[in-house]
């Protein structure tokens, strides 16, 4: 029954929607404190349904940076689930093609790391996934509504220096548990260390992306010179 | 909305690329050796200025409080595998940061 395996795929995003939930209503009460309306709040979390690169757009709004060097920054953000895009490509070999532009726009981080423990064991129906996937949409579109609506509140400088602070500390998650190999952990001190100098002295916003790009060009160069 | 609509698209990209074409073509080695360092590249260029610099000055002191919840946070991070733990823990102690310091 397709109704049941949604409902399956649905349960098992709870603790995501948990999760989302809070951090969504971070990202709409940031957004609503930096002067964005109502409904780009929503249609942001709509249409892009990305929380990192959301997080940065309404602070880059905030401190006035440009639509390129914010696009470009979501760009690069959220290049890494280029990776887990090609990864869990291996698992749905046996899934209808048409799906999959629906499965790639509800990828994130979180199901990412769900589904592929989920697919390691057994196989699932594109009807589970689909309830994964949708249930974890349908929670952060309804956290950062609920923020947009209500964040109002927490507008004083204290509650949103730790609203904000959610953000870096999600950050330091998904980079903690990406530090599997020694040449990753190195390439990470040398991004924060050449972001934190360009940060200092170049003026704008395009510090992440100049030391994002150096950090991984020098990475390959030093490869390829070992071998 | 111009901006709402180009982050969708930079966004969709890389999410539905791969999972659509990887079937069909491979991608060269150097670009995947390169890809492969940039979500920990990006990641690391996001979070040190935000919890080393304040007011756009370096600030690696006590008063400043993303720097001490960062320290809990990588620990929590590290320890325990959880995001909703190393974020609340590390909401909590910037909160607790303002009320005693």
């Amino acid at each position: 029954m397709p109704m049941q395996e949604v409902l399956a795929g649905a349960k098992k995003a709870v603790p995501i929607v948990l999760g989302y939930l809070p951090l969504g209503f971070a990202y709409g009460a940031l957004g609503r404190i930096a002067g964005i309306p109502l409904p780009y709040i929503i249609m942001m979390s709509l249409m892009v349904f990305a929380g990192s690169g959301q997080f940065i757009a309404v602070s880059m709004i905030a401190a006035g940076s440009g639509v390129i060097s914010i696009v470009m920054t979501t760009f690069l953000v959220n290049l890494r689930h280029l990776l887990m895009s090609a990864s869990l490509s291996t698992f749905l070999q046996e899934i209808p093609r048409k799906v999959l532009p629906i499965i790639a726009f509800w990828l994130t981080d979180e199901s990412y790391a769900l589904a592929c423990g989920e697919l390691r064991e057994q196989n699932r129906s594109h009807y589970y996934l689909l309830g994964l996937f949708g249930t974890a949409y349908a929670g952060w579109v309804m956290g950062g509504t609920l923020g947009g609506l209500f964040g109002g509140i927490f507008s004083s400088a204290q509650a949103t220096l730790t609203m904000e602070y959610a953000l870096y500390a999600m950050f330091i998650f998904l980079l903690v548990i990406q530090l599997t190999e020694k040449k990753l952990l190195l390439a990470a001190c040398i991004a924060g260390l050449l972001s934190l100098v360009f940060y200092l002295t170049i003026p704008g916003s395009w510090y992440i992306i100049l030391a994002t790009v150096c950090t991984a060009t020098l990475g390959v160069t030093l490869e390829k010179c070992q071998t | 909305m111009l901006l709402i609509l180009g982050m969708s698209i930079v966004t969709y990209l890389p999410r539905f690329l791969p999972l659509y074409l990887l079937t069909k073509m491979e991608i060269p080695e150097i670009v995947v050796a390169w890809l492969r360092y940039v979500p920990v590249a990006v990641l690391s260029a996001l979070i040190m200025p935000g919890i080393l610099t304040v007011d756009k000055q370096l600030a690696v002191t006590l008063s400043n409080p993303y720097l001490l919840a960062s320290i809990l946070a990588i620990f929590v991070a590290y320890r325990t595998k959880n995001m909703m733990l190393t974020v609340s823990i590390g909401m909590v102690a910037v909160l607790v940061w303002h009320a005693y310091i």
